[in-house]
């Protein structure tokens, strides 16, 4: 007779995730219950009340190291709470930026320029789907970096990719370049996903376990048939570049980031990468940091084309966004430079790079929501000229992401680069600092080109206006700002954290 | 000893400098007066500070004040402190003093100027910002200090900048500044690098073990920064041009008080200087030739404040080579500092009570016969006169003579040169500045027909009075019974006895009266007995009309430093243009053509990009495949 054994669960540890995903459902039952007219305001306060108290609980467990949260499935440890940490902070400045509607349509399931599609935007109202979609998305990608078997792993990438391709396509202007992107999205996805999940396969052919520590120990053994491993590091690491952006399995990322509703433009840039890094540094760190013989070598090369090719084409770009999702790229490159390190730095240096990447990355896309004309937003680079005269503040708040994003002296971009380039350095990667700085010489050519433009040329007469921001989107702006610079002058106490922190358990 | 009021010293005028500044013109009734009280409350406590040092032994006197950390890194320390020595509050007593006495004077000269708020705001300001000069505990808090009174200094002088002449005054005045900063700033890295610390008395304890040639190098520093901001040679050609600011500026910061900073510096790093011959002669040596560089151009000018100008430099001439002759002459020089603080102060305001009442004309050609017009101003502007030709018992007298007679003594050939020239400077001094007062009070009338002078309001006379007893009292009070010296004996080492005299005392008096009556009476014969042209005559020899051109120093200037600069900086704009410009935009040309290659693989269809991770995917197993071969 089969016995079942009832799976022993630490609620405590699981807490940010499962307060996550209970918001989400939550959301969905409000979105059946409530009256059209409640929802917008009853789903923004499940959302950001799920948030925070997710926060919170990641707080209250912050000192604790554990694998046995979830049966072996979910390691809980100081890397896992600084990146949930990070995940939940970065989502609740995106969750600011989606309470704006003015980006969503008001009924995604009708088709563009349809009589429904009329009728809806008529009667004013409002997606409020965004928002449960955006805890699933959330709890996936918390569940993302701490998940320690590979079939949790995939899971937790489905749970995090899959609201993401819906969200993807809810803007409200040029509707079909933003299906067309949902639908890019979702298929190259499935396609990557499909890679990840072979490897996964290669991968417990090789070690006979879906732990990471199975492989990690079976690498030690060297027992096992090293041609297994060797495809399942290839095809799984297909699965990870693609969710971060690495050249060649980049291509989704210029079309999604601009069809995609700038807040949810935000929220992926940000967010999705905090995950896809964190498992990614947690993948590499501990099941194959004994085999690094193997796959140093091609994430190097990776590594310098994605910076190479991320900077490079960006200077072709005359799209704000498709600017920013190759300048996405090339930071892409910079991250894997701090995983190739392989050391303790590297591991801290990532992590403050990721967080203060998203930070700027949401104030970034932030103020791109705000600059628009009567069709909406106004993505023509062009069209950018003057901002500085018409809108000081917000010009400079821009201007300091940009500077930040180029890694200048005194935004947090700078301190981020810094510590990811000598950790690289130390790690013996000497050849991919040198690409890495040229790299950045190069990004700081397109970033300042835009600095000149906003402050430097005159502004044209063209119906251009920047809006006022909601008080959400304000705070938002301002937060990210001000931790853009803070993080700049005074890195040492984040770093120190994250330094006292930051040590995988396997 | 420590005090906790030292710091309200400063605070007081920077509390009225930031009200004023701040409140903008809803204080402009009254704002004055603030600034005024505040100037007079930090001289009340000077005073107090004053009575409270002498009831203690001479050991016990200084007290310092620490304020905060300022910098800490790796070993490096500083905190900001203030002291205040025997030194330090002779300083203290002569800015607060003479400079309330200017505030008041300043209220009636000022009455008549929209922007007087803003002008004692920047006096205030100034006050300050000295203040911390000569409290700062280490070189590092004196550079505040020190760059504070550039900034004031800077403002003033283009007060009235929308004359574009003003304002390029206050550049020129800045720039000439910034070459001794930079002496500065460097000077307190080299102190830090070879003796590890930047507080007076870390650097005193310290010294002893430094070599000679830090020190010189050091010491050679510290000269260039005095240089600049006490306008001697070459950093000298501001200073004439400063005249541009309003008049009680000129006797506040341009005469009595911030260019003698460079004095202070020299004086108060005496233990580097003693231990550092060299650059101790490079201080004797450049005050020689200042002092004689600035009586020769006070000899040529024919506008008042300008003839006073080079007679700063001249003055202040004398003081630098009384410090540069080592512990014989710093309580000289400071004796002198503190004497020429009142009598120029005196002359100054003198020269502004002149202007007052002559619709600002600075011409000493359209003077003349004024002491029937202005008696009191007359009187003081006398007092002011005798003081610096060194007439006893008048201030200058005391003093001068004792850097005289300090400079002949210093020994061999060294003190001959040096005493002549400080006595032949005497004689020049005597002549231009009777020149100045004969042009000025004596003579016929020579202004124009609208002029008509008159004398200047109690307001602005009485400061001139006091500043007056100051030059006749001063230099007696300070000697009686070496009362300077030995007050300032434990901050600066008492001079050892004398080994032989070149010339005794009364003896080197007897000539200098001497050369004094010969060069007053060669002015005399000259501007007196003759009738003055109003317009300067041109048929003059080339030795006067170098003087007037302040001995070249401009022309020298503008060819030696400006035009090869420009040239320097046209031939880098080129390579800059040429070849880094060509580099980066070749490159950004390159990266502009990848990237138009490269963005041709964004053709926007799935089936592609999915190949992309097809072949990506094949890539990494085939590299993976390589490396483990």
């Amino acid at each position: 007779m089969l016995t079942f054994t009832a799976p022993t669960l630490s609620y405590f540890l699981l807490s940010p995730i499962l307060v996550v995903l209970g918001g989400a459902l939550l959301g969905v039952f409000a979105e059946a219950v409530l009256s059209r007219e409640s929802r917008p305001s009853a789903q923004l306060t499940i959302t950001l009340s799920t948030l925070v108290l997710a926060l919170v609980q990641v707080w209250r467990i912050r000192d604790e190291s554990s694998l046995s949260a979830a049966m072996g499935s979910v390691a809980i440890d100081g890397p896992a709470v600084l990146l949930q940490a990070s995940v939940l902070i970065l989502a609740i400045f995106s969750v600011f930026l989606i309470a704006d509607q003015g980006s969503f349509t008001a009924m995604a399931a009708a088709i563009p320029g349809s009589p429904e599609e009329k009728e809806s935007l008529q009667r004013g109202e409002k997606l409020t789907e965004v928002y449960p979609l955006t805890l699933f998305a959330v709890a996936g990608m918390l569940l993302f970096p701490v998940a320690t078997d590979l079939l949790t792993l995939f899971v937790a990438l489905e749970v995090l990719s899959l609201p993401l391709y819906l969200m993807a396509g809810l803007s409200r202007r040029r509707r079909l370049l933003s299906q067309e992107a949902a639908l890019k999205y979702f298929l190259l996805g499935a396609f990557s996903s499909a890679f990840f999940l072979f490897g996964a396969a290669f991968l417990y052919g090789y070690s006979g376990g879906l732990t990471l520590s199975s492989i990690y120990d079976a690498v030690i053994g060297g027992t096992a048939n090293s041609v297994f491993l060797l495809i399942g590091i290839s095809f799984l690491s297909v699965g990870l570049l693609f969710k971060v952006g690495a050249v060649p399995f980049h291509a989704w990322t210029p079309d999604v980031y601009q069809g995609a509703p700038t807040p949810v433009t935000a929220f992926m840039a940000a967010a999705t990468k905090v995950a896809a890094f964190g498992a990614m540094l947690r993948i590499f760190y501990t099941a194959f940091a004994n085999a690094y013989w193997d796959w140093r070598p091609f994430l190097t090369v990776i590594a310098i084309i994605t910076m190479a090719f991320g900077s490079l084409v960006a200077i072709a770009q005359r799209d704000i966004k498709r600017m920013l999702a190759y300048s996405s790229i090339a930071h892409a490159g910079f991250l894997i430079t701090g995983v190739l390190a392989l050391n303790k730095a590297g591991l801290d240096a990532t992590i403050f790079y990721l967080f203060a990447y998203g930070i700027a990355t949401v104030g970034t896309f932030g103020i791109v929501t705000l600059v628009r004309d009567s069709s909406g937003e106004v993505t023509d680079l062009n069209r950018w000229a003057g901002l500085g005269k018409r809108s000081p503040f917000i010009a400079t708040a821009f201007a300091t992401f940009l500077l930040a994003f180029a890694g200048i002296p005194l935004t947090s971009g700078f301190i981020g680069k810094f510590t990811i380039f000598s950790a690289a350095y130390e790690g013996g990667n000497k050849g991919v600092v040198v690409v890495g700085v040229l790299s950045s010489a190069i990004a700081a050519y397109f970033y300042i080109r835009v600095i000149v433009l906003m402050f430097f040329t005159d502004p044209e007469e063209d119906g251009t206006v920047v809006v006022i921001p909601s008080v959400l989107t304000r705070i938002t702006i301002i937060a990210t700002f001000a931790i853009t610079i803070f993080l700049g002058v005074f890195p040492t106490p984040l770093l120190n954290f994250i330094t006292s922190m930051a040590t995988f358990i396997r | 000893m420590t005090s906790n009021a030292l710091v309200y010293l400063i605070a007081l005028p920077l509390f009225g400098a930031a009200v004023l500044m701040l409140a903008g013109r809803r204080a402009d009734r009254r704002g004055h007066i603030l600034a005024t009280v505040l100037s007079g409350g930090s001289f009340l406590l000077g005073l107090y500070e004053f009575s409270q040092m002498l009831s203690r032994s001479s050991e016990n006197r200084a007290v310092t004040q620490k304020l905060f950390s300022w910098i800490s890194v790796g070993s490096f320390k500083v905190d900001a402190g203030l002291m205040l020595d025997q030194l330090s509050i002779s300083f203290v007593l002569l800015i607060t003093g003479v400079g309330t006495l200017i505030h008041i004077y300043s209220i009636a000269y000022m009455s008549h100027d929209l922007d007087r708020r803003r002008f004692f705001a920047y006096l205030n300001l100034f006050v300050a910002a000295m203040l911390l000069l000569v409290l700062g505990d280490s070189y590092l808090n004196l550079y505040v200090g020190w760059e504070g009174v550039g900034l004031a200094s800077y403002l003033l002088i283009g007060f009235w900048n929308q004359k574009p002449t003003y304002a390029t005054a206050a550049k020129k005045a800045f720039v000439a500044n910034r070459v001794g900063d930079l002496g500065l700033s460097l000077a307190i890295m080299v102190a830090f690098a070879t003796l590890g610390t930047v507080s007076f008395s870390g650097v005193k304890e310290n010294a002893g073990q430094a070599s000679t040639a830090a020190l010189t190098a050091i010491g050679i520093l510290l000269l260039v920064a005095a240089t600049g901001k006490s306008a001697q040679l070459p950093l000298q050609a501001w200073l004439g041009d400063a005249m541009a600011g309003p008049t009680p500026v000129s006797a506040l910061i341009h005469a009595a008080t911030m260019v003698t900073a460079g004095v202070y510096l020299i004086t108060r790093s005496n233990f580097i200087f003693d231990a550092a011959p060299i650059a101790q002669l490079a201080v004797a040596i450049i005050g020689a030739i200042t002092l004689l560089f600035g009586a020769i151009i006070g000899a040529a000018k024919d506008d008042i404040k300008k003839a006073l100008a080079a007679s700063t430099t001249s003055q202040i001439g004398y003081m630098v080579l009384g410090a540069g002759l080592g512990p014989a002459g710093y309580a000289f020089a400071i004796m002198h500092l503190l004497a020429h603080g009142f009598f120029k102060a005196g002359l100054f305001l003198g020269a502004g009570s002149v202007m007052h009442g002559m619709n600002n004309e600075v011409n000493m050609r359209r003077y003349g016969g004024l002491r029937k017009f202005m008696p009191i101003t007359f009187a003081t502007f006398g007092a002011g006169y005798l003081s610096i030709l060194g007439v006893p018992p008048f201030a200058g007298f005391y003093s001068k003579d004792r850097i005289i007679e300090a400079a002949f003594n210093a020994g061999g050939v060294r003190g001959v040169l040096l005493g002549s020239a400080a006595l032949l400077g005497a004689a020049i001094t005597a002549f231009y500045m009777t020149r100045v007062v004969v042009m000025t009070f004596a003579g016929k009338a020579r202004w124009e027909e609208e002029v008509h002078p008159h004398e200047s309001p109690a307001l602005m006379w009485l400061p001139m009075v006091l500043i007056a007893f100051g030059s006749t009292f001063s230099g007696f009070l300070f000697t009686r019974g070496d009362a300077l010296r030995n007050w300032l004996a434990p901050v600066v080492e008492p001079v050892a006895a004398r080994e032989q005299e070149l010339l005794s005392p009364a003896l080197v008096s007897i000539l200098a009266l001497l050369l004094v009556v010969v060069g007053a009476g060669l002015a005399v014969m000259k501007y007196l007995r003759q009738d003055v042209p109003v317009v300067a005559p041109e048929d003059v020899s080339i030795f006067t009309r170098v003087a007037r051109r302040d001995l070249l120093q401009d022309d020298f200037n503008e060819a030696v430093f400006m035009r090869p600069g420009q040239h320097l900086t046209y031939a880098l704009v080129d390579i800059d243009e040429v070849i880094i410009d060509g580099a980066v935009r070749g490159v950004g040309r390159m990266a502009t053509g990848s990237a138009g290659a490269l963005r041709t693989t964004q053709t926007g269809f799935v089936r592609s990009y999915a190949m992309w991770i097809l072949l990506g995917a094949i890539g990494l197993i085939a590299a993976i495949w390589m490396v483990t071969l």
